[in-house]
Formats: structure tokens, sequence, C-alpha cells
């Protein structure tokens, strides 16, 4: 049943069997679409058509390739930009977020980790629509009563940014204490007892400590941010990010564009994952 | 320790800032305008009529609790499925092994839902690859109808989801002795027993807070119904999105939002509680 233990043959092998299957299961989609992306054809599926690179590279009237297509490439860098901010803005105030609830007390603080779990168990719909709601009627109130026009409180690439930095500051606050459960709390006593301030502790010796949990919250922050739809949808502008992009090609207008578009993400993630893990591993 | 007031400040008020204005009054805002209508004249007053259509028109609660009932169901299906790769990564298979098998689980959460589930529409289309092979190797004559199925639906749910069951649950069973098994294995436990009465209770947080994860991506989820679904396959976060996307209906949508989030948190609330955990076990 476990490595130290014998176990009969058959056992063994069905185990590794439907492992086998699971993985099967986990990377079918992801393969085809990498093979499909190259597929010399005008549609999105089978039959293969013979080996292309015309949906990365064309640009003629009938074949637009992910890098002349404008639009796309707009959304992409869109989506970039959401992602570093709301990776930033989660990374500081998540952050925050942790010191407070880790390093100090006061009152009604169980209440206030409850609001900052909440975005948990609140589907993403639901914040999307909440602060669409109260984003608009602040919006309108501004502009009756001092009659200024405020942008980013109407669907825009900045709402967005608030929306989805909304439930990304959880993500960080939680990695984030996760750390600072394991810090030694002694060495900020001692460097209270010689008189550094508080602030110079949270400086010198408690952030440089947190420092590879705040750099691995920053990526998930952002990978969050660039794969989120449902929260997005609701306060997207005229400026797309690339999950609203796709939703829409995938529903009106598919062509092999989204394979390519696929392969490249699919591409980017493995790579990324692959560096972090041979890095991980030498560091052992 | 000494506590400096204007620490406690600095970190207490940006995220104040965050929980007050991006979640607390968002909500309440959801919560008054799903209780305001308006007349024919054109004023706008309190009224229980955005609840009264969620109950007059059949469709809509029977949505309702098609997607509690399918969530539930779905959040079962991917601990069954996990469940054995958990094991198997952390007891059954060698160390050098694991941390890349581990690694494989990781990539599809990053690519993101957009991507994956339209692989899976590519895989299970009329003319997709699965229909394909099986024509192919002669299974079948003609193409089975898998999307906008139910079937495929499940499927997309089931994929986008399930990977986040695992690492909570892996975690749970790392830190549990192999010598508790090796020690009822010894005293003539069978498989089942010890599954049963060490394996499961020992990974009960993980499970708890894995299922909360899957349920809540699943009953807020919109792009696998919504791509892979088909004219049966109705969701309620569908329902939502028309109303604030398709009918401009806000006040309803308002009120459908609520809804969900009242479904939705009481049934995880009635997990945590059968479980006796709490919630803040469920971020980490």
């Amino acid at each position: 049943m476990i490595r130290s233990l014998p176990c009969s043959r058959l056992y063994i092998t069905g185990y590794r069997f439907y492992i086998t299957l699971f993985y099967i299961f986990l990377i079918m989609p992801l393969v085809t679409i990498c093979i499909l992306a190259f597929n010399d054809s005008h549609y999105i599926a089978l039959p293969w058509q013979g080996f292309s690179l015309d949906w990365f590279f064309a640009d003629t009237n009938e074949r637009l390739g992910l890098f002349k297509d404008t639009n796309l490439l707009l959304s992409i860098w869109t989506s970039f930009k959401t992602g570093f901010f709301v990776a930033l803005f989660s990374t500081v105030v998540g952050t925050m977020a942790a010191l407070l609830f880790e390093e100090e007390n006061f009152r009604l603080k169980g209440l206030l980790y409850f609001l900052a779990l909440a975005p948990l168990v609140i589907p993403g719909v639901v914040l999307g629509i909440s602060i669409l709601l109260s984003s608009t009627n602040a919006g309108l109130y501004l502009e009756d009563t001092f009659g200024v026009d405020v942008e980013f409180l109407r669907p825009s690439f900045w709402l967005v940014v608030i929306g989805q930095f909304s439930f990304g500051a959880t993500y960080v606050m939680l990695l984030v204490s996760a750390r600072l459960k394991k810090f030694d709390r002694t060495l900020e006593e001692a460097a209270l007892s010689l008189r550094a301030t508080r602030l110079q502790v949270i400086y010198l010796i408690t952030l440089p400590f947190l420092r590879p949990a705040i750099i691995g919250a920053f990526i998930v922050a952002f990978l969050i941010s660039f794969s989120n739809f449902n929260t997005t949808i609701f306060l997207v502008g005229s400026d797309p990010t690339l999950p609203v992009d796709l939703y829409s090609r995938i529903k009106f207008s598919s062509t092999p564009v989204l394979n390519a578009v696929s392969f490249m993400i699919v591409a980017f993630i493995t790579l990324a994952a692959s560096i972090s893990f041979f890095l991980h591993r030498k560091s052992e | 320790m000494k506590k400096s007031n204007s620490t406690f400040y600095l970190l207490i008020t940006p995220v104040l800032l965050w929980l007050l204005a991006l979640i607390v009054i968002p909500h309440l805002d959801m919560l008054f305008r799903s209780f305001r209508f308006e007349t024919d004249d054109g004023l706008w007053v309190f009224s229980l009529n955005n609840y009264l259509a969620f109950f007059e028109d059949s469709i809509y609660w029977f949505t309702f609790v098609q997607t509690a009932l399918y969530s539930i169901g779905v959040t079962i299906l991917a601990f069954v499925v996990t469940f054995p790769v958990a094991f198997f990564l952390t007891k059954v298979v060698g160390k050098r092994y694991s941390s890349f098998m581990t690694l494989l689980l990781l990539i599809p959460i990053w690519i993101g839902e957009l991507v994956t589930v339209y692989g899976w529409m590519i895989l299970l289309r009329d003319n997709g690859v699965i229909n394909s092979f099986l024509l192919k190797i002669g299974v079948i004559d003609t193409p089975v109808e898998m999307l906008f199925t139910n079937f495929s639906m499940t499927i997309g749910l089931l994929y986008i989801s399930m990977l986040f069951m695992i690492v909570p649950m892996m975690s749970a069973l790392e830190s549990m002795d192999d010598s508790l098994i090796e020690a009822a294995s010894d005293l003539g436990a069978s498989k089942w027993t010890i599954f049963r009465q060490i394996v499961i209770p020992y990974t009960t947080p993980g499970i708890v807070s894995g299922g909360i994860i899957v349920f809540m991506l699943v009953i807020g989820d919109y792009v696998a119904p919504n791509i892979l679904g088909g004219k049966s396959s109705l969701w309620f976060t569908e329902q939502i999105y028309n109303k604030f996307l398709a009918t401009f209906n806000w006040s309803e949508g308002a009120a459908f939002g609520f809804l969900l989030l009242l479904l939705s948190s009481s049934i995880v609330w009635v997990a945590l509680k059968l479980s006796g955990q709490k919630l803040d076990k469920v971020g980490s």
C-alpha cells in the first residue's frame, strides 16, 4: 500500500494504470492545442492538413497570424499591464495585512480577518457585479454632486485592476502569513531592545525574512490576474484582457489563431514551471 | 513586545480601505440594489419584486437547484478522482518522480481555464480529436455527440477545479506518519479498513479545504458551462451574466447575485460545521 509495505502485483499494476490514465486526461487538451497550432487548416480542429506556421506569422485576407493580429497583441499587452498592477497593489496591501493580523492586536481583529478571507468564499461573479454596482453608484453620485466625471469608476482598465486586486490581496496575505508563522520572534525583540523603531524592525528584519514569500506571492497574484475571467468580464471597458478577448473569439469567430495563442501560453507556463523546478532542485 | 501606534495605523489604513471599499460597501450596495425596483413612472421604490421574479419563473429556481446539486456532485467526483493521485504522489511513488509529477499538476492550474476549456472543446467536438480517433479505429461509425452536453460540461468543470483539491490533500498526507499505516497493516487490517479508519480521518482537514475551494470554483464558474454546456446545462452564473450584460436589469441581477452568495456561503458553512473546521484553515 505504501513504499515500505509489500503489495500484490495486481494492485500495483492497477494503481499505476489509473495514475497513467489520470495524467493522460490531464495533458490531453494541452497537447492537442499545441499540435493543432501548427495545423495548415482554416478550422480549429482536425483533420491534420500538414505543418504550417501561418497561424503565427501569416498576414493575408484569409489568415491572420498571432504576431500580425494587432487586436490580439493589444489584449495580451493589456493583460500584462493589468497583471503587473494587480500584483503590485496586492503584494503591498496583502503583505501589510499579513503583518497586521500576525503581529498586532486590536479590537474587531477577528471580524476584519474574516472579511479579508471572504473573497475565498465569494464567487468571482458576485465580486464582479458588486464592485460594478457600487463603482457606478459612486460615479453617478460624484457627477451629480460635484459635476466631475471619474473615469476609473466606469468599466475600464483601472476598474479591472481594482476588481482583481480585491481578491488578489487575500491570496498574497495567505502566502505571506504562512511564512510569517515560521518567523523567529526573538529576532524582532532583540532589535527592539537595541532601540530600533518598529518601522526599522519591519524594514530591516521582517521584510528581508519574508522576501522569498513576497516574490512568490507577486508571481501568484500576476498569474491569477492574467487568467481571470469571471470578475473581469463585468468591469472591462473598451480594452479587453486576453481571457475576455479569447472568450469572445471562441464564442463568435474561432480561427486557429486561438490554438496559436494557447500554444504560447502553454509553452510559457511550462517553461516558467520547469525553470523554477530546476532552480528549486539546485538549491536543495 | 512594545508596539508603536504609528506603525499600527500605517498598516491598518490600507487594509481597512481595501476591506471597506471593495468588500463591505459593494456587497451592501448589491443587497440594497436587490430591493430596489423601478416602477412604470420611472420611480425607484423599495420592493421584493426582484426576488419574486426568481420564484415566479420556474427556469430560475430550477437552474439554481441544478447548479447547487451539480456543484456538490462535481466536488465529490473531484475527490474520488484525485484522492488516489494525492496518495500515490505522497506515499507510493519514489521521491524523485513525485516532485516532477507534482509539477505537472500545477501547469494546468496556471495556464488558466479559458485555454484548457478551449482544449476540451477541440477534443470533444463532432469532428474533434476523440471522435476522429474512435472513428479511425472503428469503434463507432458516426461521431458521438459529446460537446454541448451535460457530459462535456462536467468534464470541463472537473478539469478546471480538481487540481485545486490535490494540493491541500497532499500536504495533509505528507504530515501523516507512515508507521501508522504499517502498524495497522501488521495488526492485520485490510486496505479498505486502513483507508477508512486511518487515512481518511487523518486527511479530513485537507479534504474539506480542498473540497470548499473546488466547490466555490465550480458554483461560480461561467466559462465551462457556457462554452462546453448544451441547452439543458443551465448554470446560475449565466442568468446573472444575462441580467447584467444582456437585458441590463441590474436590480434583478443584484438579487440573483445575492441569492448565489447566500447559497454558496450556506453550503460552505454547513461543510465547515460538519467537519468542525475554521475558515482560515481553508486558505492555508
